[in-house]
């Protein structure tokens, strides 16, 4: 393998994620993507609310913060007027799939050209642990003591399921990010998303599964194991819409 | 041979569960902040396959170049 650097798009200083936290993951990925594709200069990162805004301090590149699940709408505004910059929204779950769902339902199916990263954690990390649209049946909560039940509160959504439906978007793929297979399959989806979207091919969206080792209560390597066993049999990894795929 | 930067590490352990030569174990001096880093008990073995490196959330790890490439 070439050599391996700490990316220039990530402070000089720890991030202010837990141990452990796959936010950390999915940050360096795309910072290391954004390197690749020479864009480091050109990039812009529209930070939701949750843990997520932890990269206000740690993302070296340019951004912007956002209102609670209002980033694919601030997308839409920076894009359309800055057509050339890489733009993308880095959500959580219940940044995205909660308070934020129309949002990103409206952004997916007006195929905007720019690209969404989601980090699914299945829990509403920053505010302590409660439930969250994505949260497994079963899976306790601090709002769902006994687990989750679907009589009362439904079943975790599938956002990828959902997006692939629509017509506009034209790039849709879900990807664990809990062994150096599916870290590796995600540089390479994030890669050919931002690629898509560079080319001026439409909306693009990559849902990554992530952890919240604290409020699951869980030690880091513990939670990679609950995934494999709870996490990816339910939220299944795999390209949902590739309209670029012919044969 | 890899590089741990210690000031990053938060030490999860991912790297050290990952390396297929099993060449990484926690090691017994704290960072800074006070976490447990990784050491590498047998730099021979190591094939700078990056696993260690990409696995890692913290951005610790980097694989320098190799000598003369
Ligand atoms: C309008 C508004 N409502 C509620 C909150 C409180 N709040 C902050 S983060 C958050 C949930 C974040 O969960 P998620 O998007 O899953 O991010 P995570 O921390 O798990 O990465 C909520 C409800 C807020 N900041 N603003
Ligand atoms: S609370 Fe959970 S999601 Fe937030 S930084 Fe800590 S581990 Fe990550
Ligand atoms: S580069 Fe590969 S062999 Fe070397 S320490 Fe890292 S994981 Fe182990
Ligand atoms: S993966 Fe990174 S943060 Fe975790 S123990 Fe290894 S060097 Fe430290
Ligand atoms: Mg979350």
């Amino acid at each position: 393998m070439a050599e391996y650097k700490r990316s220039q798009l990530l402070a000089d200083s720890p991030s202010g994620y837990c141990p452990g936290c796959l936010h950390g993951l999915a940050t360096k990925l795309i910072a290391e993507v954004i390197d690749e594709l020479g864009q480091a200069d050109n990039s812009l990162n529209v930070i939701s609310v949750g843990c997520s805004a932890l990269n206000i301090l740690y993302w070296g590149g340019d951004f912007l913060s956002v209102a609670h699940g209002r980033a694919p709408a601030a997308a839409t505004g920076i894009k359309r007027v800055n057509p050339e910059r890489l733009v993308f929204a880095y959500q959580g779950d219940g940044d995205l799939a909660a308070i934020g769902l129309a949002e990103i339902m409206s952004a997916a199916n007006r195929g905007e050209n720019f690209t969404v990263i989601f980090a699914n954690n299945q829990t509403y990390g920053m505010t302590g642990g409660q439930m969250a649209p994505t949260t497994l049946i079963g899976q306790k909560t601090t709002t769902t003591v006994y687990g989750r039940d679907p009589a009362t509160t439904g079943y975790p959504l599938k956002m990828c399921e959902l997006i692939s439906t629509l017509e506009a978007p034209r790039f849709v793929a879900r990807y664990a990010l809990n062994s150096p297979k599916g870290v590796s399959d995600a540089r390479k989806g994030i890669k050919k998303a931002f690629q898509m979207q560079l080319d001026g091919k439409g909306f693009t969206f990559i849902e990554l599964l992530t952890n919240c080792p604290t409020n699951w209560k869980m030690t880091p390597l513990q939670t990679f194991d609950y995934m494999n066993s709870n996490t990816i049999p339910y939220f299944k990894p795999g390209v949902y819409k590739d309209t670029e795929a012919n044969g | 041979m890899i590089k741990i930067n210690a000031k990053y590490c938060k030490s999860c352990g991912y790297c050290i569960r990952f390396c297929p030569k099993k060449i990484l174990e926690m090691g017994t001096e704290r960072n800074r902040r006070g976490h447990f880093y990784p050491v590498v008990t047998d730099p021979d073995k190591c094939i700078s396959c990056g696993i260690c490196a990409s696995m890692c959330p913290d951005a610790a790890i980097e694989l320098p170049a190799k000598e003369g490439a």
